[in-house]
């Protein structure tokens, strides 16, 4: 049974001058213990669907209609309060910046034996003793002592570390980690990828990796979504994604990354830009650019199909049944 | 650290230097000096005298030293109004503005700070839209509005409370306290509220702003994904975070206190340093203004530094000068 | 014209005042106030100034609406004979030429040094950020008294327009620093951009880089700031005036109203002094709303 299910999520902005559709009927599933990569450039809903799966979408966006099941309940309409205890618990998040989601002004150890204790029934003892057992998992050394440092006595990196540490206190079965090396240097991100792979593997908690990186997936994950202009194009293994990709902005994307071994004198890149929300094509968002669109693409939306070894939102792959 | 608080009390002791620099203008320069330090009264030798101590001939910088060593002994002369030493008269009015400077102190600290935090965390309630409405009525309100409102209400109409002086006073050596007896209770309640609102006003909208930032803020969001209980975050992880550049700003404020107090002070007649200088202002009595303006630049002075220190032990991004990360 | 208006009541900050209702009716109300203020001589029914005019007959009427008060002077009549209601309206417009006066100032003076010390940097820049430190640290009426006192002993025999001078430049000084620290603070930002480096590389001049550039930029805070300031202002003129420093008393604030007025309030005149009281918390109130609404409305952050 899938640990999470996302069933045709919509999330909307209202604005004065209208209401806009950041996520328009996203659908896709998470088994336990996998690690699903979402990809996508700048805007096109990534991060909005992690937020919305944590249940910190922040007003005025909102859940439009559709269903987030964990484990088979829903918890897309849970109160606050009931939504806090899976916060933490059931759900982890990291997000981008280590250097602002810790608090500057208590020690590395408090804030984890506070996430402890609100959720596991433990003494503020066995708490800290957890927390220094976090904090060596996540390789941070001389845990002892250091759990008792302030933040900023971390580097970049450490920061990083401790911020995985507290997503896994409380022991959930989902990270949904938000561009968890972007702000972080090259060196350092291969290590806090292998950490975090590492980590959950141990733990068997499944991760939602959100990046624009697509070498970051494909060290990483298990499978991956491919997100546009707020909806999916397409799903599924990631080694079938990368080599034989079956919708037209997925090739144009893999096409876009330079190859060390040919000869190249200009870099490759997908005509056109991404629609902003307010203007999104009819039919399909990404026909206007793409190379291979047939007339039905400008009024049909397609749905997810099977293409291949992977599902792709593309009417080149409709299967016509006899 | 040790170089932090020499780099402050340095730069402390040029702030006195220049405000005395000023008061040491007003003094020698507007009006004549020998008549401030003697009097009006003073016999042709003691004037020859004076001009000769005070080195009037003499370099700048000598007669500004000369006065620099007189104000560090709180020598400033003898007051043009009232022909007593202007140093006495300081010392007998300094507790009344103290006391009425600590009241007001207090009980715009003890309402502010849970009226800004409540504001900020029931963001568009009604209670809290409120709050707000109060505070822009106490920056539109002008202290001496207020206190002039407030003599209306509760002195003439209601008649409950006193509208001026300080009621029986208990004295010990030079200190002279109201809050020892019930009168000076009753008379030290109109002023000490009329001082504090607008002061109250102030930290409630500061903490409320303040608190509003903090809870935008990602360490926040990330202590929401974590899953812990509204009170933790908000009292605190968030008030924490407020409460240190609050308590700054918050400091230097109380400092203006004992400024504001002059506006109280006249308006209830209330015996203290401030109805002294706007006396002097009116009557342009130099000596008693150049030692109000050091004696008020030592007191912000004292303050700054204070509220540097606190800031020192509250936040420990400042204490640790190296930051040990490897 | 009404193209403009209706652009701009279109936009983003019109929309944020069409939909504040607060927002609105101070605006309203600071305008009926500016403009009874600005034709006092045709709105108040009686001038206060003119001798010739005054019955001590008249004295100490309540407002019309209490027993002894009469329609003629609506909100009653002070100890010599003079309608409260065309004091108000004159005091108003002293009140308001000073206050907008001293803001001007500020503004200008503050733009200038800020601009100044956010390009030049260096020496000029720390000691500006200094002296700017040390005035925000002294409470703004102390300043103002200071100033005021000095200019008394240095010219006790005043003529009127000096004391006006003296004021408007008390208040003035204390109002700058904010400009100037706001202003600074964009134009350091601003000038380590790239296209001031680039603009300096191909020779063009510097003030030319800061005023098409960063001006533009800072005028959204510093128009919030200068509307709350002149609230401030105008509290501060009536608070000298109160306390007998601050416009000579032949042109009457409403500081100096209601210094007057609180001597009868013990023997139950209550009007002389509320009057001028409540004019001066509308138009403070009013100036105040429309600078918290027009921060609000600028900040892109709050929508």
């Amino acid at each position: 049974m899938s640990l999470l299910q996302v069933k045709n999520l919509v999330v909307e902005f209202a604005h004065r001058r209208g209401t806009l559709r950041a996520l328009d009927d996203i659908s896709f599933d998470i088994a336990p213990g996998e690690i699903l990569g979402v990809v996508g450039e700048s805007g096109a809903g990534k991060s909005l669907t992690g937020a919305s799966i944590i249940g910190l979408l922040e007003p005025p966006g909102r859940v439009a209609s559709g269903q987030i099941l964990l484990e088979g309940q829903r918890i897309d309409h849970l109160s606050t309060d009931e939504m806090r205890h899976i916060r933490g618990r059931k759900i982890g998040a990291i997000f981008q910046d280590p250097l602002t989601s810790l608090n500057p002004l208590y020690t590395v150890g408090r804030q984890l034996t506070e996430t402890i204790e609100a959720h596991l029934p433990v003494s503020r003892a066995q708490a800290r003793q957890r927390a220094i057992e976090l904090l060596q998992d996540t390789g941070i050394p001389a845990a002892e002592q250091r759990i008792d440092h302030y933040p900023h006595q971390f580097s970049g990196g450490m920061r990083q570390r401790v911020v995985i540490a507290l997503a896994l206190a409380a022991e959930p079965q989902l990270i949904v980690a938000d561009e968890p090396t972007t702000a972080l240097d090259v060196s350092i991100q291969a290590q806090i990828i292998s950490l975090l792979k590492k980590v959950c593997k141990d733990r068997g908690a499944a991760v939602m990796l959100i990046t624009h990186d697509m070498g970051v997936i494909a060290e990483t994950c298990d499978r991956v979504a491919v997100m546009y202009a707020g909806r999916i194009a397409e799903i599924g293994p990631v080694r079938q994604v990368i080599e034989q990709p079956a919708h037209p902005y997925t090739r144009g994307l893999m096409a876009c990354i330079p190859d060390m071994a040919s000869d190249r004198h200009k870099l490759n890149q997908i005509e056109g830009a991404m629609p902003r929300l307010n203007a999104i094509p009819a039919g399909c968002a990404f026909n206007p650019r793409c190379p291979q669109a047939l007339d039905r693409c400008s009024r049909q939306r397609p749905e997810l199909m099977l293409a291949g070894a992977t599902q792709a939102a593309c009417w080149l792959h409709e299967k016509v049944t006899a | 650290m040790l170089a932090f608080i020499v780099q402050r009390l340095l730069q402390a002791i040029v702030v006195m230097a220049s405000v005395a620099f000023i008061a040491f203008l007003l003094f020698q320069y507007v009006g004549d000096p020998v008549v401030f330090l003697l009097g009006q009264d003073a016999t042709p030798e003691q004037i020859k005298q004076m001009r000769a101590d005070l080195g009037l001939d003499q370099p700048f910088f000598v007669q500004y030293v000369h006065f620099l060593l007189n104000a560090v002994q709180g020598e400033f002369g003898l007051s043009l109004r009232q022909g007593t030493k202007v140093s006495t008269l300081i010392v007998e009015r300094f507790p009344a503005t103290l006391e009425l400077a600590l009241a007001a102190a207090l009980l715009a600290l003890a309402i502010g700070i849970p009226m800004g935090v409540y504001a900020a965390l029931r963001r568009g309630t009604f209670t809290s839209q409120v709050f707000m409405t109060i505070s822009l009525l106490g920056v539109s309100l002008p202290t001496f509005l207020i206190g002039i409102l407030l003599i209306l209400i509760f002195a003439v109409m209601l008649g409950w409370l006193p509208s001026f002086g300080r009621g029986e006073v208990v004295k010990f050596g030079t200190w002279t306290t109201g809050l020892l007896t019930a009168k000076g209770w009753q008379h030290i309640v109109l002023p000490a509220v009329t001082l504090a609102i607008f002061q109250l006003t102030l930290i409630m909208r500061l903490v409320r702003a303040e608190m509003l930032e903090v809870l935008r803020t990602d360490y926040i969001k990330f202590a929401r994904a974590r899953g812990l209980p509204n009170r933790a975050i908000h009292f605190g992880h968030a008030l924490k975070n407020t409460l240190v550049p609050v308590m700054t700003i918050t400091g230097l404020q109380l400092g203006g206190l004992i400024a504001f107090a002059i506006i109280t002070e006249t308006v209830f007649q209330w015996p203290g340093m401030g109805l002294l200088f706007i006396q002097a202002v009116t009557f342009a009595d130099i000596p008693v203004m150049a030692a109000y303006l050091c004696l008020i630049a030592l007191i912000f002075v004292v303050i700054n530094l204070i509220v540097d220190l606190l800031y020192f032990a509250v936040d420990p991004r400042l204490r640790v000068d190296k930051s040990q990360s490897h | 014209m009404t193209a403009f208006l209706r652009r701009w009541l279109d936009s983003d900050v019109g929309h944020s005042f069409k939909s504040s209702p607060t927002a609105m009716v101070a605006a309203c109300i600071a305008l009926v106030c500016v403009i009874s203020a600005l034709f006092a001589n045709w709105v108040a029914p009686h001038n206060p100034f003119d001798l010739a005019t005054l019955e001590l007959s008249d004295a100490r009427l309540p407002p019309a609406w209490i027993e002894g008060g009469s329609t003629k002077f609506l909100l009653g009549t002070d100890d010599q004979g003079r309608d409260i209601l065309s004091a108000l309206i004159y005091g108003s417009r002293i009140s308001l030429v000073v206050g907008l006066a001293s803001v001007i100032l500020s503004v200008l003076v503050g733009v200038s040094l800020g601009l100044l010390a956010g390009f030049r940097g260096g020496w000029l820049d720390a000691f500006l950020m200094r002296l700017c430190d040390v005035m925000l640290s002294f409470p703004a009426i102390l300043v103002a008294l200071l100033i005021a006192g000095v200019g008394r002993a240095l010219f006790p025999n005043a003529h009127e327009s000096l004391a006006f001078g003296v004021l408007i430049l008390s208040i003035t000084l204390t109002g700058w620093v904010q400009y100037a620290r706001t202003v600074r603070g964009s134009t350091l930002v601003e000038r380590n951009k790239e296209y001031v480096q680039a603009a300096r590389v191909t020779g063009v001049a510097p003030m030319r880089i800061m005023g098409r550039h960063v001006l533009p930029n800072v005028m959204g805070p510093v128009l919030v700031l200068a509307t709350i300031q002149v609230a401030t202002a105008i509290i501060t003129e009536a608070t000298l005036s109160f306390l007998g420093v601050g416009v000579p008393p032949t042109s009457p604030s409403l500081g100096t109203l209601i210094r007057v007025g609180n001597d009868y309030l013990f023997s139950g005149e209550w009007w002389i002094t509320i009057f001028p009281g409540v004019m001066l918390v509308l138009i403070a109130l009013s100036v105040n709303l429309l600078g918290d609404w027009l921060r609000d409305a600028l900040n892109p952050r709050l929508r």
